[in-house]
């Protein structure tokens, strides 16, 4: 990545470990050792302004922690976050509230992430109150309605609660709330992972018009390589903790380098029907517990030798533009491998 | 029992809910055939009554839902009013079923070989080695490394994606002539997903069960389905052969629906979208469910719901091909 | 809000929730029942026939009459009086009040401190739930009736005796809330412990919201609904309890009885053949603790959406 200008958000070796050890009397008595479950270990990225960057895996892969770790809302193990040259690596959720007030969060489930309690006007008012953007509640009627309309609802809907709206309505009440804080960077955590396809759509076309009109920067956190092709402009491609491969979108959808990466391209259902047959690649993500030496991905990898099962692969400047973390690409091991090509997408040019 | 003809006849099928303002229509007059062998892709949006059709289908509706009306015929006998209990030996035998939670499917507290040799006892005369052996068999079929090892393993100490192939396993255990397999991957990973689809695609074709496969996912059904019915508010807005759907689909909402699916290699900047949602059980809409949301709808969608007209190698509900098709 | 918008209470009349309990006879019986009991209770002064604590009234001349339709008695004591002469109606009507009073205080008491508790524990977690719950662990190892008697007895020893009577309904109170608010503290940390994850807390995390803030605001109202049905289970349980301690001697005095204290004095005639001053208050008794756990049991249903 070649950006001029300073990035908006950046993340420097950031990890967060999770304690999942037994009870400290049952690791007495039955004498098992602490555990700890390394989420995200040691991710690097920067995002620069105005462009969406995609975090995509499987599940376990810890693209979720890297969004809440942004946000706030979990403490790093270690590593810095940055917002602007601000750091806010040690600051919780929602400190300091002049810069917490421009990031702000999109969530998975659309039934979860409305109080049920709350009318509809109160949840999206939330944050102008909370950051106290508004001087009266007449004003605070105005701008909700205003933002209704924006997410394309009608402005008396804020008098409902969000039980008498669809699945899809309801991710729009959570975008009108992210965005009502005027927010400069939204992180999208599966925002239509919970949705049908048609829905899917709709929301997706509303985050873009809402990226171009507001000049948003999105970090989206998605399992779905279609809809991160569709919406990004960066990617990382997340396993086990750590990205190991990472470039410019329209780079890594065309030539991607990294083993993971083109098995996740090659695994996604196809709706050319053009691969119907193809044998599909064995394996399953290994427990995060307790994993593999070296690099993570060798007992699934076609390419793996002695070096990958013992030496933790770096990421590094591939021929293809992108970063990839892989001994094989690296030493040029994967030259005769299959490499499935995509044809590139001349819309997806970041600017 | 005929030897050729359908395996599984659906005429006219219905279901109902009885609500205390009256009853809902969840699945409105349906029908389709299955032929042997054959892997038929349901498909559609939520609440737009698949799973409630795969559910009819295997006599496992609960109250307040109920068959509402019309007929299931399989191998050529009804089997929408049968007695409970023949029922439960049909579903055991001939009907096997596959859930979206692998956990439901199997008991915590047993291993899954004792799961399987009680399953393959109650519908095959085996005694206990010779089902254990088959049940050895059935977990390597279904691609479970080192069976005899995994075999005496309880259901949590397997992964999502070995539980659900152990869930293959045990429906397949009587050699049933049909699969109802509801969202079989939807809580699965990707590369999951596509090892699964391949694992059932693969024992159904060898031990020659037909499979109605439920989703909510185009890509699975254009990976695995050889015809697809398309669900909208409890109908079938069309059916045909998976090719015909996936790639020229007829039905303005089939049309709209696929080319609402990201796709990997288009530089479209905006998808195609289909205004609104599906409308709720309380207020579908007057003649076809889907005119308020249709581009292509004319005044008499509202007064008339199309039947199903064949168009090309399968069929259509709209009134754009009520003239005898294109 | 516009005109033609149904109004709140037009919206909740035709909610499942009303209709489940115009549906159910039974609640609806039991509802009555406990309001009649309770209107009764709350107007005793005014509609009690006499009243039982006013000495001056009182005639030994009437003690002992069996109840008005059998032979020899007074239509004037419809259930008839016990051994002082005072009628056994309107003790009971005044002894409601107590038995109502005590539960619907203790309570109170056991709803506030247990959903303060489990809000606490369950939000924060470490080592103020450890804390907290080790406690409730021990407060369930003993049976109920066990620790009210102890804290009754403690209390009785600590305070001067003559204070015993006027502190009777307090240590009353104390007694059982302290033995049942572990019910709600368990419950409200539960769904607490859930609540706290759930994507609409994270939001509000994220616009700066204090943990004060979050706790009553967004969490609160979303644990209420099984704290209601505690809340009505246990007040039966709780005049129960109430009836049992006074009726073992360490509740209400006889000067200022309730149903329990009636139940105990009018134990000691039953076997003169006096059933009347005994039977009645136990009916009652039964009769409103039946009653008020009907109505808990339809509240868990309606609010169980498993069971729709």
């Amino acid at each position: 990545m070649t950006a001029t200008s300073e990035p908006l958000v950046s993340m420097q070796g950031l990890k967060k470990h999770f304690d999942v050890s037994p009870p400290w009397l049952n690791r007495m008595l039955e004498r098992k050792p602490r555990l700890h479950l390394r989420a995200v270990d040691g991710l690097d990225l920067e995002i620069p302004r105005g462009t969406t960057f995609s975090l995509v895996g499987e599940s376990g892969c810890g693209k979720s922690t890297v969004a809440r770790l942004v946000v706030g809302l979990y403490a790093p193990t270690a590593g810095s976050i940055r917002f602007e040259g601000t750091d806010l690596t040690d600051r919780p959720a929602g400190d300091p509230p002049a810069i917490r007030r421009r990031m702000q969060m999109i969530f998975q489930d659309p039934y979860a992430s409305l109080n049920p309690r709350w009318r509809v006007r109160d949840i999206i008012a939330e944050p102008l109150k909370c950051f106290g953007m508004l001087p009266d509640r007449a004003s605070e009627d105005r701008e909700v309605g205003r933002l209704l309309e924006l997410v394309g609802m009608n402005s008396q809907d804020g008098e409902k609660y969000p039980h008498e709206f669809s699945g899809g309505q309801r991710q729009r009440i959570s975008i009108a709330r992210a965005i009502s804080s005027k927010p400069d960077f939204l992180v999208c955590d599966e925002p239509t992972s919970a949705l049908d396809v048609s829905v899917q759509a709709q929301i997706l076309n509303l985050m873009k018009e809402l990226q171009r009109e507001l000049g948003l920067t999105y970090l989206f956190i998605s399992h779905d390589l279609a809809v991160v092709h569709f919406m990004s402009d960066f990617i990382g491609v997340m396993y086990l903790g750590r990205i190991v491969e990472t470039g410019p979108a329209r780079q890594v959808f065309a030539n991607p380098q990294h083993p993971y990466t083109r098995l996740l391209l090659d695994t996604i259902p196809d709706i050319t029907m053009a691969r119907r047959d193809r044998e599909p690649v064995a394996g399953e993500v290994p427990n995060p517990i307790d994993p593999p030496p070296g690099c993570a991905f060798h007992p699934r990898c076609p390419f793996s030798d002695a070096r990958c099962r013992s030496e933790l692969p770096e990421l590094r400047n591939a021929p293809s533009g992108a970063r990839t973390a892989c001994h094989a690409v690296a030493e040029g091991r994967l030259a005769d491998g299959p490499v499935r090509a995509v044809p590139s997408t001349p819309a997806q040019m970041p600017t | 029992m005929k030897q050729s003809g359908p395996l599984l006849e659906v005429r006219d099928l219905s279901v109902v809910f009885d609500t205390r303002r009256g009853p809902l229509t969840a699945v409105d007059r349906i029908s389709f055939d299955l032929s042997p062998g054959e892997i038929l892709g349901v498909v559609g949006e939520s609440g737009a009554g698949k799973s409630l059709t795969g559910t009819a289908i295997t006599g496992l509706l609960e109250r307040p839902g109920r068959i509402g009306g019309g007929e299931i015929r399989f191998e050529g006998n009804r089997i929408d009013n049968l007695p409970p209990e023949q029922m439960r030996r049909l579903r055991g035998r001939r009907i096997g079923a596959i859930f979206q939670d692998p956990l439901t499917s199997l008991n915590p507290l047993f291993t899954v070989g004792r799961q399987l040799v009680e399953t393959i006892q109650t519908h095959l005369d085996l005694g206990r080695e010779q089902a254990r052996q088959r049940a050895l068999e059935l977990l390597a079929e279904v691609g479970i490394p080192a069976p005899e090892k995994r075999i005496d393993h309880y259901p949590h100490q397997f992964s999502g994606g070995m539980r659900q192939r152990v869930v293959i396993a045990l429906a397949l255990c009587a050699n049933p002539k049909l699969v109802i397999a509801d969202e079989p991957t939807t809580a699965l990973d990707v590369s999951i997903q596509a090892q699964i689809l391949a694992v059932l695609k693969k024992l159904c074709r060898e031990h020659g069960a037909a499979v109605i496969l439920v989703t909510h996912d185009m890509g699975v059904i254009a990976e695995t389905a050889d015809r697809v019915a398309v669900m909208y508010s409890g109908r079938i807005a069309e059916i045909g052969p998976a090719a015909q759907v996936v790639k020229a689909p007829r039905h303005p909402y089939t049309e709209g629906l696929m080319g609402s699916i990201p796709v990997i290699g288009t530089g479209a900047d905006r998808l195609t979208q289909i205004e609104g949602s599906m409308p709720r059980l309380t207020d579908i809409p007057a003649g076809c469910a889907f005119h308020p949301r249709c581009p292509c709808a004319r005044a008499d969608c509202a007064a008339v719901r199309p039947e199903p007209r064949p168009v090309g190698d399968g069929k259509v509900a709209c009134v754009l091909y009520d003239g005898g098709g294109i | 809000m516009s005109a033609d918008a149904p109004s709140r209470f037009a919206v909740l009349l035709d909610s499942d929730f009303v209709y489940s309990f115009r549906k159910s006879r039974v609640t609806l019986i039991a509802t009555l029942v406990t309001v009649s009991i309770i209107m009764a209770a709350l107007l005793a002064p005014w509609i009690a026939p006499h009243d039982p604590f006013d000495v001056a009234t009182l005639s030994l001349l009437d003690s002992e009459l069996p109840p008005a339709w059998a032979e020899g008695g007074d239509p004037h004591f419809l259930l008839g009086t016990d051994n002082q002469g005072r009628d056994v109606l309107s003790a009971i009507l005044y002894g409601s009040r107590i038995s109502l009073a005590v539960g619907f205080v203790s309570v109170f008491f056991a709803l506030v401190a247990g959903v303060a508790v489990g809000l606490i524990s369950g939000y924060f977690g470490g080592l103020v739930d450890a804390i907290f719950m080790r406690i409730a662990d021990v407060m369930l190892s003993f049976p109920t009736i066990l620790v009210a008697l102890l804290v009754s007895g403690i209390v009785r020893g600590a305070l001067p005796r003559e204070m015993h009577e006027n502190a009777a309904l307090a240590v009353l109170v104390f007694a059982i809330a302290i033995t049942t608010w572990v019910q709600y503290a368990r419950t409200v940390r539960g769904s607490t412990m859930v609540e706290r994850g759930q994507e609409y807390v994270l939001a509000a995390r994220l616009v700066g919201r204090s943990s004060a803030s979050i706790i009553f605001r967004h969490i609160l109202p979303n644990v209420m609904g099984p704290v209601l049905v505690i809340a009505t289970i246990n007040l039966a349980m709780a005049i129960l309890i109430e009836a049992t301690l006074s009726f073992l001697g360490v509740g209400m005095p006889p000067t200022n009885p309730s149903l329990g204290t009636l139940i105990r004095v009018g134990n000691e005639y039953l076997f003169s053949g006096i059933w009347w001053v005994v039977i009645f208050p136990s009916l009652t008794l039964v009769v409103l603790v039946l009653a008020v756990n009907l109505m808990g049991d339809w509240l868990r249903d309606a609010l169980n959406p498993k069971l729709r």
